[in-house]
């Protein structure tokens, strides 16, 4: 099989990658799930190539506020994966997760989030980061770990130009897995996931539709 | 009735007056405005790397600051702007998280905005004002018959340069 490229992708590769969104996403659900002790369901990923000037639009707008975390990936694939939450679903979460920990709960004067809720944040997403990264691994049977998250709350477009700089440097396109959550209130959420290249071929590979 | 012409990411565009030109969430990014003082004919591009010759895939020149830079000028020039007329400004290149384990990515923000400021200073092209660096996105609009240079930020005050 040829060699992976992103500017010339196979459909047996975006099934792949789509699988991927699916198996990772499903447990990152189930994570949230507990952690704020209510229903939560997963929409089925989408997994798109977008041309850079697409991405912004692609997530709402790409003036719509949000919350990214950004975490690397360690272990046998390497790269970075974010996980990002429209601004009030954000809240949402902040708000249930400090219930459930019987925390108390603070509102942001300035509609932000204060030191604690970036904190919970962050915690939020090293679970379901962590879930994601957790069933991609045991799937494919390899060691795959999140590093320590950082956090950023800002425009849509801003924020993802953190990882579409990465993908700049070998595509014109970036690819999103696109996953939506629906609870007890609409929760959006996005992973995007930026495997380094040679990983791409590790990650296909242990799916078994590209040889390593 | 003026418009507002919108660039994309890795992307650039010419604006005649009396339209205006935006970018949105310039983040890392640089957004590069320039115009001829004198017949007003601007232009926007959104670049999002330094250097093309760092690397392989550089078919869109629009996405480097080095080729970027180059093609907008070029543009201008072809529309009627003269090079010994033309003045820049500049906005974005900032480090949205606070670290990021990609060692090639690290402060591409500084990077983008040194190599930006680098292809001017060749083309002879001064820049009249810059807000650049730290932490937050950075939404621009650029009006070529003033030259106005206005930055929206979330949380903060909007500020023309």
């Amino acid at each position: 099989m040829a060699e992976f490229d992103l500017n010339n992708m196979d459909d047996i590769y975006f099934d792949a990658l789509r699988e991927i969104g699916n198996i990772g996403a499903g447990n990152a659900a189930s994570a949230l799930s507990s952690m704020i002790n209510s229903k939560v369901d997963m929409k089925v990923p989408r997994v798109e190539l977008l041309d850079f000037k697409d991405v912004g639009e692609a997530m709402g707008g790409e003036e719509t506020v949000m919350a990214g975390m950004l975490l690397g990936i360690e272990g046998d694939i390497t790269g970075s994966i974010m996980f990002l939450l429209e601004e009030k679903s954000a809240h949402i979460l902040v708000g249930k997760f400090m219930q459930q920990m019987g925390m108390p709960i603070t509102e942001s004067p300035d509609g932000g989030f204060d030191e604690m809720q970036q904190s919970v944040l962050k915690e939020i997403s090293n679970i379901m980061t962590g879930a994601y990264l957790n069933s991609l691994a045991s799937f494919t049977n390899m060691t795959i770990l999140p590093t320590v998250p950082s956090l950023a709350v800002d425009m849509a477009e801003a924020i993802l130009s953190v990882p579409a700089s990465i993908f700049g440097m070998v595509a014109d396109k970036m690819l999103l897995i696109q996953t939506a959550f629906t609870g007890d209130e609409a929760l959006n959420g996005f992973f995007v996931m930026v495997p380094d290249m040679p990983s791409y071929g590790k990650l296909l590979g242990a799916l078994g539709v590209m040889q390593n | 009735m003026a418009e507002m012409i919108k660039v994309g990411m890795a992307d650039l565009k010419l604006c005649m007056s009396p339209n205006a030109i935006t970018t949105l969430g310039l983040g890392s990014c640089v957004g590069v405005a320039i115009r001829d003082t004198g017949n007003k004919v601007g232009g926007l591009a959104h670049v999002m790397l330094p250097d093309s010759k760092e690397i392989k895939n550089n078919v869109n020149i629009a996405k480097f600051a080095d080729t970027g830079v180059a093609e907008l000028v070029r543009l201008m020039e072809k529309a009627g702007a003269r090079r010994k007329m033309m003045v820049a400004k500049i906005a974005g290149g900032a480090q949205m998280f606070a670290f990021q384990n990609n060692t090639q990515m690290m402060r591409v923000g500084d990077r983008n905005v040194e190599a930006v400021k680098k292809k001017l200073r060749e083309l002879g092209i001064p820049i009249k004002a810059e807000d650049t660096g730290l932490n937050y996105g950075r939404t621009v609009e650029f009006f070529p018959e003033t030259g106005d240079f206005v930055i929206k930020s979330v949380g903060k005050p909007v500020k023309t340069i």
